[in-house]
C-alpha cells in the first residue's frame, strides 16, 4: 500500500488538537452565553459525556479510516484524539462533581457506591487513565508489545461508556442504538481477520 | 391572547417567577420529541380549536363535547405554583386554570367512582413523536389521581400561562396541574377524562415500575433509584450558579398531607 501524496502525514499531525478542541469552545460558549437553554448545568454535563463517546468512536475510526482512505497521518492523530477523549471524559467527571454535586463528600460517596450508572461510568473513566498516562512515544516505544495489550482497554471502556450513556436515559434510546450501531461496526472490523481464513 | 376572566387566585408565592421563554422552550412532551427543544420547535402543528373532550365512565355526565362548551361558565384563576420535574429541575409558574373541582362537580361523578384517569392526545399526523421506534412509551400517553387528590383545591386544569392562552407545547388546550407532585403527573393536551373503581395505568408507571410510581408526590427522602430526589435545580440556572435548592416534601404544599396520612409514602412513592 503506497503512501498518499497528498497527504505528507507529519506536516498535518498538529490539526487534530485544534480540532478536538473545537467542541470544547463551542459547548462552554453554549453554556455562558444561554445558547444551550435554561439548564445549562445538565447542558454542559450531558454535552462532555457525549463528546467523549464520540471521541472514543472516532478514535477506533482511525485505524480503518487510515488503511480504507490510504491516509497514513489518520494513525497519528488517533493519538491527539484519544487524549481528547480522555480530558472530555474527566471534564465530565469534573462538571458532574462540580455542578451536580458540589464536591460534596458524602454525595459523592453516595453517588459512587449507591447508583450503577455512575459506577459503570466512572470504571469507564478509570479504564481511560491507562491509556493517556502511556500515550506519549516514549512510553509506546519502551513498552512494545505491552503497549499493544495495555491499549486494548480501549475495548474494556467502550461497552462500559455506552451502557452508561444508555442508563442515564430515561427513555428514548435512539441515540444509543446509533452510538451502539457504530460500536459494533468498528469492533466487528477490527475483529473481521479473526474468525476468516487466510488473513 | 390575553385569557379573559383570570383572576388571582391561591395560593401564591414570592418566589421569582421562571421566565415566560424557559417555560414555553425547555419542555418534556415526547409526543414531540424527547430532547427539550423539540415540542416548542414542533407543536405548532397541532391543533388545538376546536378540541373534543370525552367524559367516560363513573358520571352523570358523560360524552364528547365541544371542550369550549364544557368550560364554559367555569371559575378561572391565577395560580402561581412550582414544578418540580422528576429529573430534579425546577421551575415557577403562572398558570392561568380552572380548578379541578369546579369542572369534575359539573360533570358529576358518581359514588362508584375514585379515580380519575386522564388520557393525552396521540396523533401522528400531528405528533411526529407518536410513531417514533425509540421513545419505549406506548402512546397514547396515560395519568391518574385519586378523586381526593383531584377534587382537591390547588389541583387545577390550566388553559393559560403569564396570563396568555397555553402554548402547544405547554398542553394546550388543557392541561392538568398537580403541584405537589412530579411534573409527570400533570398530563398535557387532555382528550379524555375517565372516572374508574380501580386504579388506572399510567404510562411512565408502565414503563419502569420501580422508578415511577402512581403517586409520585414530591418527596426528598425518596430517591429515583437512579438519583438523588434531596435537591432542585431552579431553572434557569448558569455554569457560575447551577441554582440548587432542597427539595420540600409535597414540593412544599404541606396542605395535602391530610390526603396520604396513615399511607407509607417509602411505598407508595
Amino acid at each position: 500500500m503506497a503512501a498518499a501524496n497528498s497527504v505528507n502525514p507529519k506536516s498535518w499531525t498538529w490539526i487534530a488538537w485544534p480540532l478536538g478542541a473545537l467542541p470544547l469552545a463551542w459547548v462552554l460558549w453554549q453554556g455562558v452565553t444561554g445558547g444551550s437553554g435554561p439548564d445549562p448545568v445538565a447542558a454542559l454535563v450531558n454535552a462532555l459525556g457525549w463528546w467523549a463517546l464520540v471521541l472514543l468512536l472516532v478514535c477506533l475510526t482511525m485505524r480503518p479510516a487510515a488503511r480504507l482512505l490510504n491516509i497514513p497521518a489518520l494513525v497519528i492523530w488517533r493519538r491527539t484524539f484519544g487524549l481528547w477523549m480522555f480530558i472530555y471524559a474527566s471534564l465530565h467527571f469534573l462538571a458532574w462533581a462540580t455542578l451536580i454535586l458540589g464536591w460534596d463528600p458524602g454525595r459523592l460517596a453516595t453517588e459512587l457506591s449507591k447508583r450503577p450508572y455512575i459506577i459503570v461510568g466512572a470504571a469507564a473513566w478509570l479504564a481511560l487513565w491507562p491509556l493517556a498516562l502511556t500515550s506519549t512515544r516514549k512510553a509506546r516505544r519502551r513498552m512494545g508489545k505491552r503497549w499493544v495489550k495495555l491499549h486494548r482497554l480501549i475495548f474494556l471502556a467502550l461497552p462500559l461508556a455506552l451502557i452508561h450513556q444508555f442508563w442515564v436515559q430515561k427513555s428514548g434510546f435512539g441515540e444509543s442504538l446509533a452510538f451502539l450501531a457504530v460500536a459494533l461496526v468498528l469492533v466487528g472490523y477490527r475483529l473481521r481477520g479473526r474468525f476468516l481464513p487466510g488473513k | 391572547q390575553q385569557v379573559a376572566g383570570a383572576k388571582d387566585g391561591v395560593p401564591s408565592t414570592d418566589e421569582k417567577l421562571t421566565p415566560f421563554d424557559d417555560v414555553t422552550q425547555y419542555n418534556n412532551f415526547y409526543e414531540f420529541g424527547t430532547g427539550k427543544d423539540d415540542p416548542a420547535a414542533n407543536a405548532h402543528r397541532m391543533k388545538t380549536n376546536p378540541w373534543q373532550f370525552t367524559v367516560a365512565g363513573a358520571a352523570e355526565r358523560t360524552g364528547t363535547f365541544d371542550l369550549e362548551d364544557l368550560l364554559k361558565g367555569l371559575p378561572v384563576e391565577e395560580r402561581i405554583y412550582r414544578l418540580r420535574c422528576v429529573e430534579a429541575w425546577s421551575m415557577v409558574i403562572p398558570w392561568v386554570g380552572i380548578p379541578m373541582a369546579a369542572l369534575l362537580k359539573k360533570l358529576q361523578p358518581t359514588s362508584k367512582a375514585r379515580y380519575v384517569a386522564f388520557t393525552t392526545l396521540a396523533d401522528p399526523k400531528q405528533m411526529p413523536g407518536v410513531d417514533s421506534p425509540f421513545t419505549g412509551i406506548d402512546f397514547p400517553y396515560r395519568e391518574g389521581l385519586r378523586l381526593d387528590e383531584a377534587m382537591h383545591p390547588l389541583t387545577l386544569m390550566a388553559i393559560g400561562l403569564y396570563g396568555r392562552t397555553l402554548p402547544n407545547q405547554n398542553g394546550a388546550p388543557l392541561r392538568l396541574v398537580v403541584p405537589w407532585k412530579y411534573g409527570f403527573k400533570s398530563i398535557k393536551s387532555i382528550v379524555r377524562i375517565e372516572f374508574t373503581e380501580q386504579r388506572p395505568a399510567t404510562t411512565w408507571n408502565l414503563l419502569a415500575p420501580r422508578e415511577y410510581g402512581f403517586y409520585a408526590n414530591v418527596n426528598p427522602e425518596v430517591d429515583h433509584p437512579r438519583w438523588s430526589q434531596s435537591r432542585e435545580r431552579r431553572l434557569p440556572n448558569s455554569l457560575f450558579n447551577p441554582n440548587w435548592r432542597p427539595t420540600e416534601l409535597f414540593n412544599g404544599y404541606d396542605q395535602v398531607a391530610g390526603l396520604y396520612k396513615g399511607m407509607d409514602l417509602r411505598k407508595n412513592y
